[in-house]
């Protein structure tokens, strides 16, 4: 087992708490299967022999207290199989992208490991420059649950003038925005997944998804291969199943090479 | 915020993002500090076919910092190999040789990765929207798209 990234600098008053669905992912990423997968697509050739591959850039959107980022930052060598990973990060809640920053850096002890690059505040991936994703990893807001009124996002994302701390009313605003999303719990994953051929590396970028059942997977994967050849939707972990009914999976998404 | 990470960014405006200039991003502005990380010449060879070299080097003058060469540096400029005598060897007969980070490699460490934006703003060159830097977090929220 790689250890767990230490986020007990994190207050989980406004930043989501590492739970089932984020150990789900660190569990999938880290299995003997998916890091066989990632190994054989980063491999690096010997620099003797052949010009060595470029280094992995490794996005995750909605980081949250960052644990996930940083547990692939930190075990970069066991799950692909290269030190030299580029760790880069999104959060719309700038609470959790402090924390996150922080839980990252913390996680990276030796100069051979992976290079954190930063947590920005956005809105999904849509500051990030097309096709540069080699890895790219969403724990979105997955609950069936009313979108939260992003109205009030501006007032609710900083500490306001004169105030020392977050309100109750901002608190809860801010764990909303971390579980709400919307019709089916798609609303933000739909918006997400419309990106997502956009910035992945056309030759070897792969995404990971969690999905819960409320989500509807099946339905879900269909579409991804629908988007056109090649394009590839698995189930590659899954946990709390009960009579064949998962309560969350995840899914990985990438497109094969067409020979 | 690393000056490296400025790489991998661009304008969040959809329609800004088929013109070629909203890349880079140029920071206006900006309070800079050096936070020190060991150097990774490994790293630093992989990296460099990501690196948007031209841009780069436009950032770093608009920061008003020493210019970089004009070409992106070779992978074997990175390392260079220094004589030593083993530690505990007295007779100085046993000279070793060892590679270690180049002045070059030390430089674009220094720029890539030590040298941060505290507080500043990127800005778009195509609309021209301000994007703030506030403790070292670049903000790319749009209020009008999230609403
Ligand atoms: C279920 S939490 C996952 C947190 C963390 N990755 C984990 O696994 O523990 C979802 C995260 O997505 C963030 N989020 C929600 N909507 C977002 C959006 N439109 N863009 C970026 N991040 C978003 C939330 O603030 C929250 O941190
Ligand atoms: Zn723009």
């Amino acid at each position: 087992m790689l250890p767990t990234p230490s986020t007990s600098h994190v207050c989980f008053d406004r930043v989501y708490e590492p739970a089932e669905d984020s150990f789900l992912l660190l569990d999938t990423i880290s299995s003997f299967s998916e890091a066989a997968f990632l190994h054989d697509r980063f491999r690096q050739t010997t620099p003797e022999l052949e010009p060595c591959s470029t280094s992995p850039l490794v996005l995750e959107v909605g980081v949250g207290s960052g644990v996930v980022l940083a547990f692939v930052a930190a075990n970069a060598k066991t799950i692909f199989g290269r030190d030299d990973v580029l760790a880069l990060g999104t959060d719309i809640n700038s609470f959790a992208c402090q924390a996150a920053s922080q839980t990252v850096q913390n996680a990276i002890h030796n100069p051979s490991e992976s290079v954190f690059l930063d947590i920005v505040n956005g809105d999904l991936a849509c500051a990030i420059r097309p096709y540069l994703v080699d890895v790219f990893i969403f724990n979105p807001p997955y609950v069936p649950a009313k979108l939260p009124d992003y109205s009030r996002h501006d007032n609710y994302n900083t500490i306001l003038a004169g105030q020392k701390s977050t309100s109750f009313e901002q608190d809860s605003y801010l764990l909303e925005l971390s579980y709400a999303g919307g019709i089916d719990g798609m609303e933000v994953t739909n918006r997400m997944l419309e990106q997502i051929p956009h910035i992945l590396n056309p030759l070897r970028g792969v995404a990971y998804l969690l999905l819960c059942a409320q989500n509807k997977p099946e339905v879900v994967k269909q579409r991804i291969k629908d988007w056109g050849p090649g394009w590839m939707a698995e189930t590659v972990g899954i946990s709390g199943s009960k009579a064949g009914w998962e309560k969350l999976q995840i899914v990985r998404i990438w497109k094969a090479t067409l020979s | 915020m690393k000056l490296l990470t400025l790489n991998f960014l661009t304008c969040a405006i959809k329609t800004c993002k088929t013109s070629p200039s909203s890349f880079p991003l140029h920071p206006q502005d900006s309070e800079l500090e050096i936070v020190e990380a060991d150097i990774n010449v490994l790293f630093l060879r992989n990296m460099l076919p990501r690196l948007m070299w031209n841009e780069l080097r436009l950032i770093v003058n608009e920061l008003g910092l020493p210019s970089l060469p004009e070409t992106a540096p070779d992978a074997s400029s990175l390392l260079e190999t220094k004589l030593q005598v083993p530690e505990g060897d007295t007779t100085g007969l046993n000279i070793e040789k060892i590679e270690v980070p180049s002045q070059v490699a030390k430089d674009l460490h220094r720029v890539l990765l030590e040298t941060c934006i505290r507080e500043g703003k990127l800005v778009c060159g195509n609309c021209g929207h301000e994007y703030k830097v506030m403790e070292g977090v670049a903000n790319f929220l749009l209020p009008g798209h999230l609403v």
